[in-house]
């Protein structure tokens, strides 16, 4: 092992977790056939304004994960602890900010719409959605399409449109399952700075499933490297480069070591060259 | 960042909504929104193409295609019914004109007992409706489709409530699917017919019972479609709705009735035409004396004498039906006016 895994426990700071989870399981049934075992002894602290990425191969686990941290996945067993409470206290407290891979943007709503759709729900004033809604889309670019439908607009605009809709009531935590995974090259690189932004002015807590390497590094605090069947973390990657994160940072020298690092750690050799690491959960 | 970013991002979001939208119209106003110079977009005669185009494709010009359509339907029908006559009826005598045609071949089928000229018909409207009453039998038929079209309208109005109440049911609860789902299909499998005289005994003679079978016929494609719609929101819509803990009835409001809407209006355009059929049906056993229903039956006592009025009963009947159609064709338009377009 890693001779800095020892120096962990000052890196991570002395704050109450907002997420904690212990020992979770989680198994699905598939009819006439072995039951897959999405994920097991899951254990995770997320620290409050951390940009966790979780990552692996298709069937690893890692939105199964996401959506047992947003109490949409009731686990079999263990438990999930968000801001001090129950995961389903903290989904009724409307904590859990949601965007998807597709936008999931309804048609028949104006851009601004969607994005008042939660804050309708949570019965906040006319007056006041109109100002978070305007402030939301400002946020992301998005001001002077208020009145288009999504339909109206680019896969890359739809999705800023999706992040703004989940920023909108300030949640603590924003759960983004593979959310760039169905642009092109371009469009995510630039969607990657934008959300790094938001991040930075909202100080919200993120967790971000992806598929894609150089995204998690490039924005993560921390990648939780998910190995599958069964689904497991195989290893925590704390992410060292310098706060802001600029196009310099997909060039530093640095950024290439922490991407070999998660390359080798899903390759199944957790030893990341350079990276200190530590092993969390599975059958250790 | 880089000051450059936003610029050469709108010039890339632009490039790809004219991809994904081949509507030049919206790709105008998009532009115009990026604040692109004029002559970036398109030339003006483009634009004037673009802007007839977009007519042509809005609701409006939808509605207007559907009526040019049925139109144009009639015309050919009339042609070949005309052509059908032409060559294999019976003799064309036009004295006035000194016209005389013999058709080539002869068909029982052809003969002026069973498909009258249509000019026939056309003459028979206006002519009195029985010797010496003052109502024409156009002014008698509008009059009774008026009425035919009251109790097809009520029973469309109780059909679709009762498909869409029992589809939301049917989507809420699974038990009462699996319960009463294969009632909702036998039901449409007994006869109307059989049903009708039943359904006077219990309900009565009059409205109600008329109301009641054109409501039976418009339930069911209603259940059909709005379970189906009621269901096809994505699983992740209902997710992003239970990360908000909405209630059933918000997720029901604001995502599965709006959702439903294509599918229900899909429904109401065969309800509508449905309607109007069972109240046809209904007036008969339900002893409606001047709807159409009554006019078809009476009338077709009298062929012999006057096969024109009975294919002009009929042929009102039918435009009952269009207009029915049509108009809620017309609201279809306007409601779903801003969805995506295919989506209707």
């Amino acid at each position: 092992m890693n001779p800095d895994s020892t120096a962990i426990p000052a890196a991570v700071p002395a704050r109450p977790p907002v997420v904690r989870i212990r020992g979770v399981d989680k198994t699905f049934p598939v009819r006439g056939g072995a039951p897959t075992v999405a994920l097991q002894g899951i254990e995770l602290d997320i620290t409050r304004g951390e940009f966790i990425s979780l990552i692996g191969p298709s069937g690893c686990g890692k939105s199964t994960l996401l959506r047992v941290i947003g109490d949409l996945i009731t686990p079999d067993a263990g438990s999930v602890e968000v801001n001090g409470k129950s995961a389903r206290a903290a989904r009724t407290d409307r904590d859990y900010g949601m965007v998807f891979q597709a936008p999931v943007l309804f048609d028949w709503r104006t851009v601004e719409a969607n994005v008042a759709l939660p804050l309708e729900l949570m019965n906040v004033p006319a007056s006041e959605r109109a100002r978070r809604v305007t402030e939301m889309l400002d946020l992301v670019e998005l001001s002077g399409f208020q009145r288009h439908y999504p339909h109206q607009l680019s896969g890359g605009m739809q999705q800023r449109a999706s992040i703004a809709r989940a920023l909108a009531f300030e949640p603590t935590i924003l759960l983004m399952d593979e959310p760039f995974g169905a642009l092109d090259e371009m469009t995510r690189e630039r969607l990657n700075a934008e959300v790094l932004r938001v991040w930075a002015r909202t100080g919200t807590t993120i967790v971000f499933v992806t598929h894609s390497i150089p995204e998690a590094v490039f924005l993560s605090t921390r990648v939780v490297v998910m190995s599958p069947r069964p689904g497991r973390i195989a290893d925590v990657i704390d992410i060292d480069l310098p706060q802001p994160r600029t196009d310099d940072s997909r060039e530093s020298d640095r950024y290439f070591e922490l991407v070999t690092a998660v390359r080798e750690s899903l390759r199944g050799h957790p030893t990341g060259s350079g990276a200190r690491t530590r092993a969390e959960g599975g059958i250790g | 960042m880089s000051s450059q970013r936003p610029e050469s991002e709108s010039t890339f979001e632009l490039q790809s909504a004219i991809d994904a939208d081949s509507s030049g119209a919206y790709a105008v106003e998009q532009a115009l929104a990026y604040g692109e110079s004029a002559d970036s977009i398109a030339t003006s005669a483009d634009t004037g193409m673009e802007a007839v185009v977009g007519a042509w494709r809005s609701p409006g010009g939808q509605l207007l295609r559907t009526i040019l359509g049925i139109a144009l339907f009639l015309l050919v029908a009339g042609l070949v019914w005309e052509a059908f006559k032409w060559l294999a009826g019976d003799p064309w005598r036009f004295p006035a004109f000194g016209y005389e045609h013999r058709p080539p071949f002869r068909l029982m089928q052809a003969q002026d007992l069973q498909l009258p000229h249509l000019w026939d018909i056309g003459s028979a409207l206006i002519e009195p409706v029985q010797r010496n009453a003052d109502q024409s039998l156009g002014q008698f038929l509008i009059g009774a489709a008026f009425v035919t079209w009251v109790e097809a309208a009520l029973g469309f109005l109780v059909g679709t409530l009762v498909g869409i109440l029992l589809a939301t049911l049917f989507v809420h609860s699974l038990p009462a699917e699996r319960a009463f789902v294969p009632y909702v299909i036998a039901s449409q499998t007994i006869p109307i017919i059989a049903l009708a005289p039943l359904l006077i005994e219990g309900v009565g003679r009059g409205l109600a019972s008329v109301v009641f079978i054109a409501a039976y016929l418009t339930f069911f494609p209603v259940t059909i479609a709005a379970m189906r719609g009621l269901r096809s929101p994505d699983p992740r819509a209902l997710e992003l709705m239970r990360s908000y803990a909405a209630s059933r009835w918000s997720v029901y409001r604001k995502v599965r009735l709006p959702a439903s809407l294509p599918y229900l209006f899909t429904a109401f355009k065969i309800a509508a035409t449905a309607s109007v059929v069972g109240a046809i049906i209904g007036e008969d056993p339900a002893g409606t004396a001047n709807g159409l229903g009554r006019a078809i039956v009476n009338f077709n006592q009298q062929y012999v004498t006057g096969p024109e009025k009975l294919w002009a009963t009929i042929l009102v009947a039918g435009m009952a039906g269009i207009l029915f159609y049509l108009l809620v064709r017309l609201v279809e338009a306007f409601v779903l006016r801003n969805r995506r377009p295919g989506a209707m």
